[in-house]
């Protein structure tokens, strides 16, 4: 360790790093946008990381160098000597991109990655684990980034693209802007031919339904933990997330034994029997421990007005636990709107199918992949829609929902 | 000498009430999972013993058609009732078969089999057992009047029962042990454990450092932070039928994006079957299991993160402590809790994962781990019995699992 903490060590190596993984992230990205042929170049990779390193260090600090090292490096990008090497028939608006992109996230990041070490010379420690945290956190930004990312870019991209473009380049996503409305043919088709619109709606009222169930066996169970005192209150309390270790395919099978005894199987109030029990404990546990907080005073006192226990509850315990509410209500409804397995188990006819059942359909040889990645995005977009909208209570359902996955 | 006087034990009336009220309550949500969890978890056990498969579920009954032969066209004609019959089941027996039936007016019956018996219009004929894949055309000799031609009733406007009783698999005394023979059978059952605990372990840990990692990134507040949060959760929110099939969209070894990259970048000459093969394709289902459960992890590291005191990293700066210092003798001991009750947790929850694997590779290329074995034992080889045999043993391992939860949770509070 000790060997790498001197300036002219740790201004390259790290210059060297920064470079690759800016060459290939831009490689990917353009990649990905154009369906042209971007690469990086290792070997270039280590020269330009090297003298962008050692020219961080050692140069004077100040926009005017900044803007030069960043100069030399796109036009080296621009005409095929940069870390980033471009296939044939790429045009030169792309080119021109592409080397502004890397030149840009380049230079000036080397240079505030390195902003400490200011020698060439030895380091100090704070100086050297300064300039490493730097360089961590540049990479960990862009590599999560892009590993979220780059599935959902596949997945809206692919539905609007022909099996067949995609067959002959894999990488071109670009849109044919001129098609129109035809691009959403899958869509259409979908909603028209593959009933998704009647999907959508079962899958809607099932998963409104499940957290209606969810919160009317849960707030009363939930209460009666929090305040009520009786013996087994404690073991109660514990014993609760036991249930979620019981995985689900456990239960998946004597349920499909019994619901196929008694034809409870292919029908609606089947799976609306099963759902809200999966999530009844989570919701009990995630309330009783928002109940505790709440003051007991301010029941005491309805209590004392001559309110009965169960008014206590309706007209001062849950307009007081409105924001534990709406977190408890998205997180089932979340389980439930995405809930896979028992559905796929327990419905057969493709009048009845939620939307997570309608899309494992689509997954057939003979329907196009694009049918497939449209049915995602349309089962994704509604739960993103409201994740999007309802953050911070989502944030809250699933810290306080503890690890249920 | 005064008598002394003990303070009250046992419960009052008042906390009788209490304790009343609180069950009450508590009833429902008892009722219900110990329907939906309690009773599927004995069934489980007491299925694991029976010798029972798919076609099994449907208990054998006796069939029945009927229809009027020899094609009546004058009043006095002969006819015959004809009743089709057969046991649905090819091998199970079905005792004390019961046909009956109403004849339609205007039908004389001529000769009636021995084993019918007619009260008015009804008939009654006992049938004795059928052995299983039995099949037997039961006669009637009938003649129609004029007026049965003439009302053009058809033989079967009153419908034919028919009914037995089958022993029904699940609930006779047949029990055996060959289920779970044959789920230790051989080398097989200790590769779906050995490739369990190789998913479990590498999911978890990798799960929990990029966890780590992440949370690290944003636990410092800059302008983007609240956006990138919600990205991060992404593939954890999303639904998981979307993500798996995108992911096995992407890795496609003829139209996937990612082989296509890879071999523009030079990094492999042939496109790669991720899915395909051993043993990529458990590493790229471990893959999976780490990308959709980071964001979890996240979550409770960067919540547990931003409650730590700043002021002792205010003190360490004074004292000199270098960045990476920081984070192992500050920041990490503080982590330990969390991470301790997070590893266990997930632990648990990717041992019991199904779907993940189920819709990726479906348990093919060295990826079947116990819970998709119950499946396959299930439905694919149509073996219910064996697959319950599969749950019973998942059932015990987390056992094991929550018996060493239970000790850790009353450790670490907070969760």
């Amino acid at each position: 360790m000790s060997m790498l903490r001197f300036g002219y060590v740790t201004g390259p190596v790290l210059g060297v790093l920064w470079m690759i993984v800016v060459a290939t992230s831009v490689a990917v990205a353009m990649s990905f946008a154009t369906g042209e042929a971007f690469r990086p170049s290792i070997l270039l990779c280590l020269v330009w990381g090297a003298l962008a390193g050692v020219a961080g260090v050692g140069a004077r600090r100040g926009p005017a160098n900044l803007a030069i090292g960043s100069g030399v490096v796109f036009l080296a990008t621009l005409f095929g000597i940069g870390p980033l090497v471009m296939g044939e028939g790429v045009d030169w608006v792309a080119r021109a991109f592409a080397a502004l992109l890397l030149a840009l996230s380049a230079i000036p990041p080397i240079r505030a990655i390195l902003v400490q070490v200011t020698t060439l010379g030895a380091l100090s420690r704070h100086e050297f684990e300064d300039a490493v945290i730097r360089f961590l956190t540049g990479f960990g930004y862009i590599f999560f980034t892009a590993i979220v990312v780059i599935p959902f870019y596949v997945m809206v991209m692919t539905s609007v693209k022909s099996q067949s473009a995609l067959l002959q380049n894999p990488l071109d996503f670009s849109l044919d802007l001129d098609k129109g409305w035809a691009l959403f043919r899958s869509y259409s088709e979908l909603f028209g031919q593959f009933n998704f619109g009647s999907y959508l709606w079962t899958s809607f009222y099932v998963s409104v339904l499940t957290v209606l169930l969810t919160l009317l066996f849960s707030v009363p169970g939930a209460y009666a933990v929090a305040r009520l005192r009786f013996r087994g209150r404690a073991a109660f309390s514990r014993s609760i997330l036991l249930i979620y270790m019981v995985p689900m395919i456990v239960l998946a099978l004597p349920i499909y034994i019994a619901f196929s005894m008694t034809g409870l199987r292919n029908s609606i109030a089947g799976i609306l029997m099963i759902y809200p029990v999966t999530t009844i404990p989570v919701a009990l546990y995630m309330l009783q421990g928002y109940f505790r907080g709440l003051p007991a005073e301010v029941e005491e006192a309805g209590l004392m007005d001559g309110l009965s226990r169960l008014a206590v509850i309706w007209k001062i315990t849950l307009p007081l636990s409105l924001p534990a509410l709406a977190s408890v209500s998205l997180y089932v409804f979340m389980i439930a709107w995405n809930e896979f397995l028992l559905a796929f188990m327990l419905l057969d006819d493709p009048s009845k199918f939620t939307l997570t059942r309608g899309v494992a359909m689509l997954n057939s040889s003979e329907i196009p992949r694009e049918h497939l990645m449209a049915g995602s995005v349309i089962a994704t977009v509604p739960i993103m829609v409201i994740f999007l909208g309802l953050e911070r209570f989502m944030t809250k359902g699933l810290t306080a929902g503890s690890v249920k996955g | 000498m005064t008598q002394l006087s003990t303070p009250p034990t046992g419960t009052g009336p008042l906390g009788r009430r209490e304790a009343r009220l609180a069950w009450g309550l508590l009833f429902p949500t008892l009722f219900i999972v110990s329907l939906v969890v309690v009773l599927p978890l004995l069934s489980i056990f007491w299925i694991s013993f029976k010798p029972v498969g798919l076609a099994d579920l449907r208990a054998p009954t006796p069939v029945v058609r009927e229809d009027l032969r020899g094609r009546p066209a004058a009043g006095g004609d002969p006819a015959e009732i004809r009743y089709r019959i057969r046991n649905s089941s090819q091998d199970k027996l079905i005792t004390g078969v019961v046909l009956t039936d109403t004849l339609p007016e205007g039908l004389t019956i001529q000769t009636l089999d021995p084993r019918c018996r007619m009260d008015g219009a009804a008939l009654r004929c006992d049938l004795g057992d059928f052995e299983g894949g039995h099949r037997e055309d039961f006669r009637i000799p009938v003649t129609v009047s004029q007026a049965f031609l003439d009302a053009e009733t058809a033989v079967d406007a009153t419908p034919v029962q028919i009914t037995g009783s089958a022993e029904n698999i699940m609930t006779n005394a047949e029990f055996t042990l060959e289920n779970f023979a044959r789920v230790f059978d051989g080398d097989e059952f200790w590769g779906v454990l050995g490739v369990t605990l190789f998913y479990t372990i590498f999911g978890t840990v990798g799960a929990l450092l990029f966890g780590l990692f992440a949370a690290m990134l944003l636990n410092k507040s800059f302008r983007g932070q609240g956006i990138l949060r919600g990205l991060f959760l992404f593939p954890y929110v999303a639904p998981v039928i979307a993500v798996a099939f995108t992911w096995v969209n992407l890795f496609d070894p003829f139209s996937g994006s990612a082989n296509a990259l890879l071999i523009q970048m030079g990094v492999t000459q042939q496109s790669i079957n991720f899915f395909g093969q051993r043993p990529l394709a458990l590493i790229m289902v471990t893959v999976f299991e780490i990308w959709r459960y980071f964001p979890l992890s996240f979550l409770f590291i960067l919540a547990r993160m931003q409650s730590i005191d700043s002021s002792m990293y205010e003190a360490a700066d004074m004292d000199g402590a270098s960045p990476f210092q920081k984070f192992w003798y500050l920041s990490l001991p503080q982590l330990l809790g969390i991470l301790s009750v997070l590893f266990l947790l997930r632990f648990i929850w990717t041992f019991n994962k199904f779907d993940d694997i189920f819709l990726l590779t479906g348990g093919n290329a060295g990826t079947r781990t116990l819970t998709v074995n119950v499946y396959e034992q299930a439905f694919a080889i149509s073996n219910i019995g064996a697959g319950a045999a599969v749950a019973v043993v998942i059932f015990g391992c987390l056992l094991i699992f929550s018996f060493l939860f239970f000790r850790f949770i009353s450790r670490e509070e907070g969760l």
